[in-house]
């Protein structure tokens, strides 16, 4: 992808902040970050798929799904938090390599696309939670939303793994 | 030479490795999938873990949470090994000789058996998880040692690619 000059630009002034070159030019500091990066995903992916299974209506059954989620969702929100973080902190170390990486850009766009999936989840296909909430059977968009889900993350972890054998 | 030399040159000679080092889609494919694997259990491990300290789904028995989550935690090992094997099959000297892959599988040994006793444990004692329980100090430390563990493995897992 070209991006306007001035994001160009940007990308450069990034990577030469000197906590970007701290981080590239340390020997230690990338392979820490990128194992604090691996751990946040694992635990972001592998909790919202608790959810994913609930709403598809294959596990946790004996859980309403609210329940189940006001349970599982904050400690998926604070692993997300941690992987947005060490995942910037990467980025800026070779911001403008990552940026034109095809498998970088794909893995930003599938986090948007999980993103927009769980607001319209939360907007529309909670509203008549109160009818399913505890039903093993759940609703056409709870099963839709959970598939979708589940089919981003697993894109997601397999386009953040490319990165790393695409960026040269 | 060493016997694990020898093991490794023998590994990196057969047809299948040959084949692993000569398609390049086939190890970032593997990777996906083995830390897909992974996201399962340290999730369902971390979930028991929380239910043990008390701060996740306190409401619910500690039996409910374990019966939910521990077959997650051992039935993806066997997606583990099989992937990790076929890394090892493609890359012998890079993994087995590797000190990072080294802690990794004794981290990996170690927590399988905390996890093995805590099931135990948990048979013997199903009040384990209650705020009554006199063990909470027990259920904490396990919790803990398990938590620690597992990042451990996925840290170690990620320096094999810098100690090579």
């Amino acid at each position: 992808m070209t991006f306007p000059e001035g994001i160009e630009q940007f990308l450069k002034w990034l990577e030469a902040t000197p906590l970007a070159v701290t981080i590239l030019e340390n020997e230690i500091l990338f392979p820490w970050i990128e194992s604090v990066h691996v751990l946040a995903i694992v635990l972001v992916v592998g909790t919202i798929s608790i959810i994913d299974l609930r709403l598809l209506g294959i596990a946790s059954l004996d859980r309403a799904a609210t329940r189940l989620m006001a349970d599982v969702l904050p400690w998926t929100w604070g692993a997300f938090v941690i992987a947005v973080i060490t995942g910037s902190l990467l980025f800026s170390s070779n911001a403008p390599k990552y940026a034109h990486n095809f498998f970088f850009e794909g893995k930003m766009v599938l986090l948007a696309a999980a993103g927009v999936n769980m607001a319209i989840f939360h907007l529309f296909g909670l509203r008549d939670v109160a009818r399913w909430d505890t039903a093993q059977r759940t609703p056409p968009a709870a099963r839709a939303a959970g598939t979708v889900s589940l089919l981003l993350w697993i894109a997601v972890v397999a386009f953040g793994r490319w990165i790393g054998f695409t960026l040269h | 030479m060493k016997s694990i030399d020898a093991l490794c040159w023998w590994l990196e000679h057969t047809a299948l490795s040959q084949t692993i080092q000569s398609i390049n889609w086939i190890v970032p494919a593997i990777q996906t999938i083995h830390i897909l694997a992974i996201t399962v259990v340290a999730a369902s491990a971390l979930m028991i873990d929380l239910r043990l300290i008390g701060v996740f789904s306190a409401d619910r028995p500690l039996r409910e949470v374990s019966a939910r989550f521990l077959p997650l935690i051992w039935w993806p090992l066997l997606v583990l090994l099989a992937t990790g094997a076929i890394m090892i099959i493609g890359e012998p000297a890079r993994s087995l000789k590797n000190p990072a892959f080294q802690l990794k599988m004794a981290l990996l040994v170690t927590v399988l058996v905390v996890t093995a006793l805590y099931q135990l444990l948990l048979r013997r004692d199903p009040g384990l998880g209650s705020p009554a329980s006199p063990r909470r100090g027990t259920a904490t430390a396990i919790a803990t040692l398990s938590m620690l563990l597992w990042t451990g493995i996925i840290f170690a897992g990620r320096w094999i690619a810098y100690y090579s």
